[in-house]
């Protein structure tokens, strides 16, 4: 007998490309991104949506994987890190380089998966709708005003990011 | 010049023990293997060049460059082969990175045999170790073109990864040099690069981890997978020193997923195909806790501080006749000070990977404290140190954390590793993390002065109380003096203020509650009470808190500069808006000086609000300057954390805060303006990771003073109601 734990063939569409896992339908999407498909760039940071470093993308919003069961993504497409670049960087992925935003770099996958949410949505945030969208992702390492001024950056150019 | 060294054979080299943070002068000498001398290494039939354990010149003009400092946000894997590549003359494009292995040429260059990263002292204790590996590689591609162009060695000069004869122009590329040059001897003697031929110091060279930090590919100790690896959490005691007595596993194995249950030192491990099972299987166990011998709450302590405060203690520092001063004095007034116990909480929750096998131990995690690790490894496997492991990876954050001397989380992932004789990951969760202890120690201050009729300090009398980083750890000798722990009072016995008659005395605590260093350490409480109490000083003499501050500071020249240059960007002394309060504070830390002026209003709610922060620093000279800044920007937000919010209180043993909800951090919205200015005075290099850190609470709360009239003199400050 297993307890709190049945697995079942989920089907997942993730940064593109399709796969079938075998997991437990209630696992946070944030492990069968990091264990079962290898895709380490969504971090683990509190496991109660309290940090948005596990931030990626279901069907364009930015969602906090560490609580959002496996079963709910079904059918839905999956952005994670890993996918957010095309042929060449996301604005805002050249942004944080320019403007050197990293330091330890761990919540940084999370910041950056929610402001792209952010711009896809609202292409032109003024700062305190940026502050606003951006409250739900910690950085201990203090880089907020790096990563106001490279969304400000990406906010103000012609071209819009989608 | 440069006297080098490299004989042949391993050689003794005279290490200045000076302490963690540097202050005394007890010398011990030491056995290091030769890490100086040629070494020709055969990779893929191509002769690699390694004239020291710092760099590699391979024949595709490659250059490595090994980074034996951790990589935790501060910039080291940028910083550091900046130094060793512009002194050799290394073309930027070409170098890469890699980061060391835990071994004995790797040690600090003050700590005696240990490596280490922390102590802000990545740059300025291996400044010259750095620019001389880099000096050696470049006089050998030098001395191996002059050999194959059979002219002098004064002939040729190095230039962005060439060797260029003067005269003709002919180059040799380093990588076409590295076979011959692997032939050569070491000279005696090494020139060094002159300041003004530096091509990378001193300039914001973009840093290197950076694209791999926005693409997800940046890998961290979380994110190793080794095959046939096991995922394991631990079940641990809920309060300090409770240990498990009885333990009902049937309800974990029923977890599918679940391989085993084992009991550890750290507590009882479950072992799973993933965490998911992990945790499922953790939560179905039922253990029982022998409860601790002697379990604290915070509010008890407190009252135990306060009455240990109407006591002498130990003598940290007396100078004049403080005493007779105070006696003597115009106006008196004192003061007390409480800080709480804080959690490092850093973004990546600690983690290990291990892997025991018969004749070595691998560990894959992000460490501050290899030397440490290893030895903690050795002692619970029984293979000698070098037979153990370490495999860096990027931390994400750590702030002291992940330096433990007793190696806490290393130990357990060893431990389980060597009973289950398969690579495992033992993973905190971020409640494990916040509760697991190690915090930056509980403060308590009684501070006294005595002022003179034009409200000038005479006296100062400071007792603090609190717990030892240091005790019961390998660096106790080096950081006891007199019996105290200088860890405790870093920052209150050493203030700059000329203050005629002064006594500095201590009471080391010791709660069983496991204390650590935190970003600043002992400057984290010190430069709260000193630079709070100089401004109640200059508020109950009359005195601007500049002018007070820059009269008492009329022997330290650095800190005048400082401070004034702080006091002139903020507009110290303009008219603000209505609601708004300026606060200034300046403090000395790992031999950098940094004044800060914050500017304060309050919300509705009364919780304050810090809107600018002016930031001067001199750390002597700088090697990177974007990345000073960004480490004033980080230093200050941390700071801000801390006395805003952060608190770890306990309860009968407990730890009552789990996660971010109940121990919150600063969040964009509460992140101030930050401008930084830095002077370049000339002195010794000094640190930066940390030294921003300390003066931002006491600037935010002389701030509030002027908008409230009230003194802050507990973090965290929580709400004002006026």
């Amino acid at each position: 007998m297993s307890i709190g734990y049945s697995k079942r063939a989920v089907s997942l569409l993730v940064n593109g490309r399709r796969h079938s896992v075998d997991v437990d339908p209630a696992t946070p999407l944030l492990w069968v991104m990091r264990e079962t498909l290898g895709l380490t760039g969504t971090r683990y940071g509190c496991g109660i949506a309290q940090c948005g470093a596990c931030t990626l993308h279901l069907d364009g919003e930015a969602v906090r994987s560490c609580v959002t069961p496996v079963s709910a993504a079904e059918g839905k497409a999956i952005v994670t890190i890993e996918g957010l670049a095309g042929d060449k960087l996301h604005p805002l992925q050249q942004a944080w380089i320019d403007l050197e935003v990293p330091q330890c770099g761990y919540c940084q996958s999370g910041q950056l998966m929610t402001a792209a949410a952010l711009l896809a949505a609202n292409p032109s945030p003024d700062d305190d709708e940026i502050r606003a969208a951006m409250d739900g992702n910690i950085c201990r390492c203090g880089t907020y005003r790096r990563i106001h001024a490279a969304i400000r950056k990406v906010a103000g150019r012609s071209e819009r990011t989608q | 010049m440069r006297r080098h060294d490299h004989s042949r054979r391993a050689f003794l080299r005279q290490v200045a023990v000076a302490g963690v943070l540097g202050s005394t002068g007890l010398v011990i000498a030491l056995r290091l293997p030769d890490s100086g001398r040629n070494v020709v290494a055969r990779v893929d039939g191509c002769a690699d060049f390694r004239p020291n354990a710092f760099v590699r010149v391979a024949p595709d003009d490659s250059v490595t460059i090994i980074v034996h400092k951790s990589e935790m946000g501060q910039g080291v894997y940028t910083s550091l082969p900046m130094i060793v590549a512009d002194e050799m003359e290394a073309d930027w494009e070409k170098v890469r990175v890699e980061v060391a292995p835990a071994a004995p040429a790797y040690y600090h260059t003050r700590w005696g045999p240990f490596q280490g990263t922390g102590a802000s002292s990545s740059i300025n204790s291996t400044w010259d170790q750095l620019r001389e590996a880099g000096a050696l590689a470049r006089y050998l591609l030098v001395a191996a073109a002059a050999d194959i162009w059979d002219v002098d060695v004064t002939a040729c000069r190095a230039e962005r990864g060439h060797v260029v004869h003067h005269q003709d122009g002919r180059r040799l590329s380093f990588g076409q040099l590295c076979a011959h040059a692997a032939t050569l001897e070491p000279p005696d003697e090494i020139p060094l690069k002159a300041a003004e031929d530096y091509r990378l110091i001193g300039r914001s060279v973009k840093r290197l981890d950076t694209p791999e930090k926005v693409d997800g590919r940046a890998c961290y100790g979380l994110d190793v997978v080794l095959p046939g690896m096991c995922t394991a959490l631990i079940a641990r005691p809920p309060a300090f020193g409770a240990r498990a007595q009885q333990v009902e596993t049937r309800g974990a194995y029923a977890v599918e997923g679940v391989r085993r249950v084992v009991s550890v030192s750290s507590g009882i491990a479950v072992v799973a195909d993933s965490f998911q099972a992990a945790r499922l299987g953790r939560e179905a166990l039922e253990v029982h806790w022998r409860p601790a011998p002697a379990p604290v709450s915070s509010d008890a302590l407190r009252q135990a501080y306060a009455a240990l405060a109407e006591t002498p203690g130990r003598v940290a520092h007396e100078g004049g006749t403080p005493e007779q001063a105070m006696q003597a004095a115009h106006t008196r007034l004192g003061a007390v000070y409480e800080l709480p116990y804080l959690a490092h909480a850093a973004m990546e929750p600690l983690n290990c990977v291990a892997h025991v096998q018969k004749d070595r131990c691998d560990i894959w995690t992000g460490s501050q404290l290899q030397t440490s690790d290893q030895d903690a490894a050795a002692e619970v496997t029984g293979l000698p140190v070098d037979a153990i492991h370490i495999h860096t990876q990027f931390l994400g954050g750590s702030f002291g954390r992940r330096a433990n001397p007793h190696a806490d989380f290393v130990r357990e992932a060893v431990e389980l590793a060597r009973i289950l004789e398969t690579p495992v990951k033992v993973v905190w969760t971020r409640e494990d993390d916040m509760r697991g202890g190690y915090y930056r120690p509980m403060h308590y201050s009684r501070i006294e002065a005595g002022l003179d009729k034009q409200g000038m300090p005479q006296a100062w009398q400071h007792r603090l109380i609190g717990e030892s980083i240091g005790k019961g750890t390998p660096f106790e000798k080096a950081l006891f003096h007199n019996g105290i722990d200088h860890l405790s009072v870093e920052g209150a016995v050493d203030h700059p203020y000329a203050i005629p008659h002064q006594r500095v005395d201590h009471h080391r605590t010791d709660n069983g509650v496991p204390v650590l260093w935190w970003r600043s350490v002992g400057h984290s409480f010190t430069a709260f009470v000193v630079e709070s109490f100089i401004d109640e000083i200059a508020h109950a003499g009359g005195h601007d808190p500049v002018a007070l501050r820059l009269e008492l500071l009329r022997d330290r020249p650095r800190h005048r500069a400082v401070l004034s240059l702080a006091a002139e960007k903020a507009g110290w002394g303009t008219p603000l808006p209505a609601g708004i309060g300026r606060g200034i504070a300046i403090h000395k830390s790992f031999r950098s000086i940094v004044a800060q002026v914050a500017e304060v209003s309050l919300l509705a709610d009364g919780r304050p609000r810090v809107h600018r922060v002016v930031c001067v620093i001199d750390c002597g000279a700088v090697i990177n300057p974007d990345t000073v800044v960004a480490q004033m920007e980080s230093g200050i937000a941390f700071g801000l954390s801390a006395a805003l919010y952060g608190e770890i209180t306990l309860e009968v043993g407990r730890v009552r805060q789990s996660n971010f909800h109940d121990y919150p951090v600063l969040r964009m919205s509460d992140m101030p303006e930050v401008e930084v200015h830095i002077v370049e005075s000339g002195a010794e290099l000094g640190g930066v990771g940390e030294v921003a850190t300390p003066p931002i609470a006491p600037a935010v709360c002389n701030a509030l003073f002027t908008i409230t009239g009230k003194r802050v003199r507990r973090l965290p400050v929580g709400r004002i109601t006026t």
